[in-house]
């Protein structure tokens, strides 16, 4: 009977490897295909080869919404997992009341990111009005700044449940041996948690660095690009670039944009895995 | 327990399939609706319709008269609408499947060049016979490839009964001049009266093309008049010296402040205007159904926007359309039949013309047509039958939606002074150079 079943594999692979190929491999490939066409709908292209990526690489747009958005990505990666990592310490050690805060800090992620989007507009422009400075949609340095605030308030409850998950899997053996050996608070976070952590650190900067490059639609609903593109994150760019602009020969570019994308955030997360995973320790 | 686990794995698999299958089915939606309604007796070859929508305020009625067609003929209608805001995209993803749109509409010329591949050639058509005025048609050279199916209005609405609380006439208003003595006089009692001249000009994306596009019409019609042309690959900017005075003149009489004017909606100004806190808003014969809701008939007028060109005292209401149906010429020669039948049948029946005047508020360019309800509606024709000039839509050969998008950024920033108007005079000339290679390049 046993044995049946473990023969059996391919058929209950079968459900999720046929959506698989219909959800994912497929469109890829013929994504990839329409990159090199000039298409208004998907099934009446002409192939053009090269000229949508010279004129996705020379389009000024896309270059600052990629060197916007690596700069978005670079501080909120950063803040979120910091802020998570300090917030996940000081709800391991006992407080009371523990739970009311992780349920807190974990709410906003349950909530979508246009709706958050808007709701952190409203939140930001009252700020800013009462302060008398210009709104977010006039101008890209507050966009930048509440981007991040509102990313960060979305996702650090998240990384933050994931922390605390590996903060409780380290053994108590060690947490002991070091308090024998006399070991400081500093020198055991540093020395004991943190490596112990590595697996969740892993987790959590992967999830924020791609979350936060492909990040699409707070972008939307918060800045919308304003002024003139200047808050525009990639994803964004590339959604207007296929659907907003205007010419047939919008929809190609847009698709030569969104390859790009896609090989640099594995680019990107490929990178980030190997040098996290080397850091791992067995425990 | 090992059983129980097992038992879950299984049904969580069942039930991924039947999710699969069922995905499967609606996206054939329309093809299986269609199929339900037809009667079983109907010949195959009869083909139906199906109808992509672009107004989302007037989807019940589209369903209601298809349901009716379908029973009178027995060829099936289907109406879907797209979410407002999406119709482009929505429009993308159905052209592309094998039970495509029969009818859908484009915006105009700039609309149209997306899709004139796709469009049947409607000369000669009996539809195109019912128009009132071969103006109403999209050409493209000699074919015949869009029909205008409503017309519209849009100017100043004004509130005839603040406007004389504050001790003024509409009549008084019959140029820019004047227009502007009335609303800085307002504005100079605000405090006393308990109201402003105009409501919030907002930016925000529910409400920033009635300024980037509508507003932004009227210096361009007036050049197109002056220079006597309907398009044009590099606009002048003649007149933005006067875009300028009546946008100044909207953003510094306002309900708010103009630094607020990016966070502000649609629905904001609607509000103002139906609670009485501002005299003028500009927007269209459209908004007649959400107004008329608590302001009657006696309170709103609709003035034509006054920039300071041309003969002002005979300028007339901003008309004409952005709404034109096109035919899905890939669809299939009994469903393009099937889809010219509905039409004429909604342009010249009784029924067809009651639900599109009266249902749904609609002036059709058609010979059929019923009178409308509307009252911005009767205005226009009040104003053409006095002799006015309307003054017609040439925002649909605006080069690009990302012409109206710098226009507007520009006139946010300048609005709340972190821009000046250079940029926006850049974005209105240089931006329209640039789009229009960009598009026609």
């Amino acid at each position: 009977m046993q044995k049946n079943i473990k023969r059996l594999w391919p058929l209950f692979l079968l459900p999720t490897f046929a959506a698989f190929v219909i959800g994912f491999i497929i469109p890829f490939i013929q994504g990839v295909y329409l990159s090199f066409c000039k298409f208004q709908t998907v099934n009446k292209a002409t192939f053009v080869g090269l000229s949508n990526y010279v004129k996705a690489f020379a389009d000024t747009q896309f270059s600052h919404a990629f060197w916007f958005t690596v700069r978005f990505t670079v501080v909120s990666t950063l803040l979120i997992n910091i802020l998570a990592l300090i917030i996940a310490l000081f709800l391991t050690r006992g407080i009371k009341g523990t739970n009311l805060f992780r349920t807190v800090f974990f709410m906003p992620n349950l909530i979508g990111g246009i709706v958050l989007g808007y709701i952190w507009q409203i939140l930001l422009n009252c700020v800013l009005s009462l302060l008398g400075k210009p709104l977010l949609a006039l101008d890209s340095t507050y966009g930048y700044w509440g981007l991040i605030i509102l990313m960060c308030w979305q996702q650090i409850g998240y990384m933050m449940i994931i922390y605390i998950a590996g903060l409780q899997s380290i053994p108590n053996d060690y947490m002991e041996a070091a308090k024998i050996d006399g070991a400081t608070t500093w020198q055991t976070l540093w020395h004991v948690k943190l490596p112990n952590l590595m697996p969740s650190i892993t987790i959590c900067s992967f999830l924020s660095l791609t979350n936060s490059f492909k990040l699409f639609d707070q972008n939307l609903a918060l800045t919308a690009g304003e002024p003139a593109h200047m808050s525009e994150m990639l994803a964004l760019n590339i959604y207007n670039t296929f659907y907003v602009r205007s010419g047939i020969q919008w929809k190609g570019i847009g698709q030569a944009k969104a390859v790009i994308f896609c090989i640099i955030v594995v680019l990107i997360s490929l990178i980030q895995l190997k040098a996290t995973r080397s850091k791992e320790v067995q425990q | 327990m090992k059983k129980i686990i097992a038992l879950v794995l299984c049904l969580v698999m069942v039930f991924a399939l039947c999710a699969c299958g069922e995905s499967n089915t609606t996206t054939t939606a329309p093809a299986a609706g269609s199929a339900t309604e037809a009667p079983a007796d109907e010949p195959a070859a009869a083909g139906s319709v199906y109808y992509l929508n672009f107004k989302p305020e007037q989807d019940q009625q589209w369903q209601d008269l298809a349901k009716s067609y379908t029973e009178q003929t027995g060829v099936p209608v289907t109406v879907v609408t797209a979410a407002s805001g999406t119709y482009e995209e929505t429009l993308a993803a159905e052209m592309a499947k094998s039970e495509a749109p029969t009818l859908f509409q484009v915006n105009g010329p700039v609309g149209l060049a997306n899709w004139k591949d796709y469009c049947y050639d409607l000369s000669g058509t009996p539809l195109y016979g019912e128009l009132t005025n071969d103006s109403f048609a999209l050409k493209d050279g000699d074919q015949v490839l869009g029909i205008a199916y409503v017309i519209e209005s849009y100017g100043i609405i004004a509130n005839k009964t603040l406007l004389e609380k504050a001790g003024h006439s509409i009549d008084e208003i019959n140029s820019f001049e004047t227009l502007k003595a009335v609303v800085e006089d307002i504005t100079a009692r605000k405090d006393e009266l308990g109201f402003s001249a105009f409501t919030s000009a907002g930016m925000d994306g529910s409400s920033d093309w009635r300024f980037k596009t509508h507003l932004a019409n009227l210096p361009i019609y007036f050049e197109y008049k002056e220079d006597g042309i309907s398009s044009t690959p590099a606009i002048k900017g003649t007149y933005l010296d006067n875009y300028k005075a009546i946008w100044d003149l909207y953003i510094n009489n306002a309900t708010c402040d103009p630094k607020e004017l990016s966070g502000k909606t649609g629905s904001d100004a609607e509000n103002e205007m139906l609670n009485g806190e501002a005299v003028f808003f500009q927007n269209g014969s459209w908004e007649y159904g959400a107004l008329s809701a608590k302001l009657s008939d006696d309170d709103m007028v609709m003035i034509p926007i006054y920039i300071g060109v041309g003969d002002e005292p005979n300028q007339g209401l901003c008309t004409g359309t952005e709404n034109f149906w096109c035919v899905n010429k890939d669809a299939g020669e009994e469903n393009v039949q099937a889809t010219l039948d509905f039409l004429y049948w909604c342009v010249t029946s009784e029924e067809g013309t009651n639900a599109l005047a009266n249902d749904m508020g609609f002036v059709i360019p058609f010979k059929n047509a019923v009178e409308s309800s509307n009252l911005f509606v009767k205005q226009d024709a009040a104003y053409t039958a006095e002799g006015k000039t309307p003054v017609s839509w040439n925002f649909t050969t605006m080069p690009s939606e990302e012409w109206k998008n710098g226009v507007g950024s520009a006139l946010t920033a300048y609005a709340a002074g972190t821009g000046d108007w250079d940029a926006v005079v850049t974005a209105f000339v240089d931006g329209w150079a640039t789009e229009y290679q960009l598009v026609n390049g």
